[in-house]
């Protein structure tokens, strides 16, 4: 009896977190299908006050003044699209540069045997313990030195090339993979790099793919060093210009319905990955520990 | 691929003149060239971390003892920064508060995601629930944070509207120098909340099955088997759990930045906000450095506890 008494309030336990999980989300979508003026006479209604889809016009910039202020607005438009594009561009890029070069470096540090190799990797390791904290604003200083600051190349400098968890993560599959393919490669006369890209690379797509998607996640939600390096429209990254948009509304009357849907046109994109790859997130997360 | 295989040519041809000098005929020649290529690919990362990890960190040392303001060169002043870091009351109010913060957010939710994640791993291995746990996560701190305060604004957030209904009296859940702080904690268990409890998950399902059983066997009930079976065996995974999660919570600042901005009157301003505001607010980049340089103290100095504490590297199970 007890037993069963403990299940259910196990049950109990996991609905009440779910939806503690959940709820944000819908309350985002709900509001951000609302009239802003709305919002302030149902603030407790489930369903959309008074539905519109002023507040998705408003932030993408096709809503006209009066429009805007008729439901609320404050007539700043948040020009999603450009902030979309620059996310998708330092996002991906990173993503991409990030991969490639992990992946070279992981086939050296799994595949070759030279030396040095450990001792190098030793060294590499260490960078896992200087918390990101410190090095940023060295780094900030670097970037400015160069004359990098508002650009993609500025953003994405410091983990491009090196970013530890991804080196890590490759090496640890490519540890693990079968030498036969690969000596009856160097039998036939393949050389390293044709080894690389037509054997080992191939044969690592899952955790490539796995890397990718988390690599993408964490650009797409960083928020710090864009805000350090970025000052122009053209290269600030949508997590940036949330804030911006925040600031620009009125700190007495918000326009909550516009930041909400604000926010969701950021949220979607990761949604969409989630919806597509959930269960390779789910499983990445082993004890690799991200981040 | 044609240039690729030139290139190999190329590195068998200069291999024989290279044995020449090396005094090690040990060493076979397809390991020299394993060498070259290797050094080659590991070049990027090489770079990569000598540029944005080596040299920040070197500086970042040297310029906690200058004084610098960015556009003109850094001027040695020795210890001055460190003499005013201790007569600094803002600082120490940033630490009081920051690790308030820190043992809040650790604490809270490292017992939630344990439970979640023991709950889970006995009740069901639906990848879907785990999924939708692990939502908050996929999000960044910017909309973790607008939307909480949405939900929390005074007048017209649903959780006050809620409060309103239930107790008749409203939170300043941002407004208030006693709220503020449980407040970002809140918002930060629930962003990481789910991550950590898929990751213990993930510990749990180490644990071979059979030993419940003959727990059961021996008459434990679901309890005592968590805490004499579950909680022992999960141990190496909970220290990293913890390190993380500390590490992760004094670094603190998307949504310390987005919502409070330090306030009201320095109640949130965080250590790693108030050194964005002295770097970016003042542009006292010298001082700034010496605080980065505490927390990069601070920080090692903890991890290096928690680990020797918790002897993470054993495990019982092997």
């Amino acid at each position: 009896m007890t037993q069963r008494f403990g299940r259910v309030l196990a049950w109990v336990f996991l609905a009440v977190v779910l939806l503690v999980t959940v709820f944000p989300f819908f309350w985002i979508v709900r509001t951000a299908l609302s009239n802003n003026f709305a919002l302030a006479t149902h603030p407790s209604s489930l369903l959309p006050a008074d539905f519109t889809l002023g507040p998705f016009k408003r932030v993408l910039g096709l809503a006209t003044l009066s429009e805007a202020q008729a439901e609320g607005g404050s007539g700043a438009s948040l020009d999603a699209l450009l902030y979309l594009r620059n996310s998708v561009i330092y996002a991906a890029g990173l993503t991409a540069v990030v991969v490639f070069c992990s992946a070279a470096g992981a086939y050296a540090f799994a595949r070759l045997r030279w030396r040095g190799r450990n001792a190098l990797f030793s060294i590499l390791l260490c960078a896992l313990m200087i918390p990101t904290v410190f090095t940023m604003l060295p780094n900030f200083v670097l970037v400015k030195d160069l004359g990098l600051t508002n650009s993609f190349a500025g953003l994405v400098a410091p983990n491009a090339l090196f970013f530890a968890f991804a080196l890590f993560f490759l090496r640890q599959f490519m540890l693990g993979l079968p030498t036969e393919i690969e000596e009856a490669a160097i039998v036939d006369g393949a050389g390293h790099f044709r080894i690389l890209f037509r054997i080992i690379l191939p044969m690592s797509s899952g955790p490539l793919t796995t890397l990718s998607l988390l690599m993408f996640i964490v650009a797409w939600n960083d928020y710090f060093w864009p805000l350090l390096v970025t000052g122009k429209k053209s290269v600030q990254p949508l997590t940036l210009a949330l804030g911006v948009f925040k600031q620009s509304s009125p700190n007495t009357a918000p326009d909550w319905a516009g930041l909400m849907a604000a926010t969701l046109v950021a949220a979607v994109p990761m949604l969409a990955l989630f919806v597509v790859f959930g269960r390779r997130i789910v499983n990445s997360i082993g004890f690799t520990g991200f981040r | 691929m044609a240039v690729v295989s030139q290139e190999n040519r190329a590195v068998v041809v200069t291999a024989p003149t290279r044995r020449v000098r090396n005094r090690r005929p040990a060493v076979p020649a397809a390991r020299r060239r394993d060498a070259r290529v290797a050094w080659l690919l590991v070049t990027p990362a090489v770079v990569g971390f000598a540029v944005f990890y080596g040299f920040p960190l070197l500086r970042g040392i040297y310029l906690s003892f200058t004084e610098f303001h960015v556009l003109t060169p850094p001027t040695w002043v020795g210890l001055a920064n460190f003499r005013q870091l201790l007569g600094d009351d803002v600082f120490w109010h940033s630490l009081r508060i920051t690790v308030y913060f820190v043992l809040l957010q650790v604490v809270t939710g490292t017992v939630l995601s344990l439970a979640i994640a023991a709950i889970l791993h006995r009740l069901t291995t639906s990848a879907l629930i785990r999924g939708v746990i692990l939502l908050p996560y996929l999000i960044s701190n910017v909309i973790a944070a607008l939307v909480w305060q949405w939900m929390l604004d005074p007048q017209l957030g649903i959780v006050n509207v809620v409060l309103k209904n239930l107790t008749g009296d409203t939170v300043q859940f941002f407004g208030s120098s006693a709220w503020a702080i449980p407040t970002l904690a809140a918002i930060s268990v629930w962003k990481w909340m789910g991550y950590f409890a898929v990751l213990i998950f993930a510990g749990l399902q180490t644990i071979p099955p059979a030993i419940y059983e003959a727990g059961r066997v021996d008459g434990a009930s679901e309890v005592q088997m968590f805490f004499r079976l579950t909680l022992p065996l999960l141990r190496p995974i909970l220290v990293m759990v913890v390190v993380l999660s500390v590490i992760n919570a004094f670094q603190v600042f998307d949504i310390v930045q987005v919502t409070t901005q330090g306030g009201p009157a320095n109640a949130s301003n965080v250590l790693q906000m108030y050194i964005y505001r002295k770097a970016f607010g003042e542009f006292d980049f010298g001082y700034a450095a010496t605080m980065s340089l505490a927390l990069l103290v601070l920080l090692a100095g903890i991890t290096f506890l928690q680990l020797r504490v918790a002897r993470a590297n054993q495990s019982d199970l092997s």
